[in-house]
């Protein structure tokens, strides 16, 4: 049943991966790198205990996190041009 | 089954970096870089290398992703064409890769039982069966890490602290720019005239 589960995993992550690749606009990408993130951590988790070994899920926790503050750092980047300063205008909400 | 899930993953390495050679969009290649690193702990992680996995997720996917995020606040966010040098920097990329390539044939096979650390008569002996005493430490791995080899862990610490401390010396001295002035005039821009006196329109 994991390998069942870890080919399905590796074939969603083929169709992300080919959107991230392909996708026109850069909101496609990110969705696209954001959800691979997600499939990536589900595969490592699938993969502990295909091999019998769940001892890697705090390792999947800790890649979410990145995968989700990588994500963020990307979306402001692309909404203000900058990351540094913290000093925006009231009207650029 | 873990040789296929190796195989994919790399499959998607290789895909991930011909598709970061031929975007132009500077911003998805920064993303698809840390996509990269992601996958590469991916594989890591299935290789059993946790401490590399755990590294590259931290250093790769996440701080260099910001990184190349705030570097680029300071350019423009389309590649410039290339010019006729390209062949040549692929030659060169290739010759290296080779020799790397041939550098790893010294080394011994994933997982071999005829390595040198395995087959020296008292090293794995002594680190299994007396770690727990000479340093107190559980996990073995991490008692060679942090004890037996502590230096060369002090000076790994070292430079990325210094790596560090010269990054925020960069980023954190930099005024946010008007709101008036374009991204191309950016201070680290450099001019779009070209030598045939062409503007290139990005």
């Amino acid at each position: 049943m994991f390998i069942a589960a870890t080919i399905a995993l590796l074939v969603t992550m083929v169709l992300t991966l080919v959107r991230a690749l392909l996708g026109p606009s850069i909101f496609d990408r990110i969705l696209a790198i954001n959800s691979f993130g997600t499939k990536i951590v589900l595969l490592i988790a699938v993969y502990g205990f295909l091999t019998n070994r769940p001892d890697f899920m705090d390792i999947a926790l800790v890649y979410s996190l990145i995968n989700f503050i990588g994500t963020i750092a990307v979306l402001k980047f692309f909404e203000y041009d900058d990351l540094g300063s913290g000093a925006y205008q009231e009207d650029d909400f | 089954m873990e040789l296929l899930v190796t195989l994919v993953l790399l499959t998607f390495l290789v895909a991930i970096v011909i598709g970061i050679i031929v975007l132009r969009d500077l911003l998805a290649g920064v993303i698809l870089l840390g996509l990269y690193s992601l996958i590469a702990a991916g594989i890591f992680v299935v290789m059993d290398a946790v401490d590399v996995a755990f590294t590259e997720a931290a250093v790769g996917a996440g701080i260099s992703t910001i990184l190349f995020l705030g570097a680029m606040s300071f350019t423009r966010h389309e590649q410039k064409p290339r010019g006729h040098d390209s062949l040549v920097t692929l030659v060169f990329v290739v010759i290296t890769g080779a020799l790397l390539i041939y550098g790893t044939f010294d080394m011994p096979h994933y997982g071999s039982a005829d390595s040198p650390a395995q087959t020296h008569p008292q090293l794995a002996q002594h680190f299994i069966h007396k770690s727990i005493n000479e340093t107190g430490m559980p996990n073995i791995v991490t008692s060679v890490l942090a004890s037996y080899r502590g230096y060369d862990t002090l000076g790994e610490v070292v430079v990325v602290f210094t790596a560090g401390i010269a990054v925020l010396s960069i980023l954190g001295l930099v005024r946010r720019r008007p709101e008036e002035e374009a991204p191309e005039d950016a201070p680290g821009d450099l001019p779009t005239i070209t030598q045939d006196g062409s503007e290139h329109n990005v």
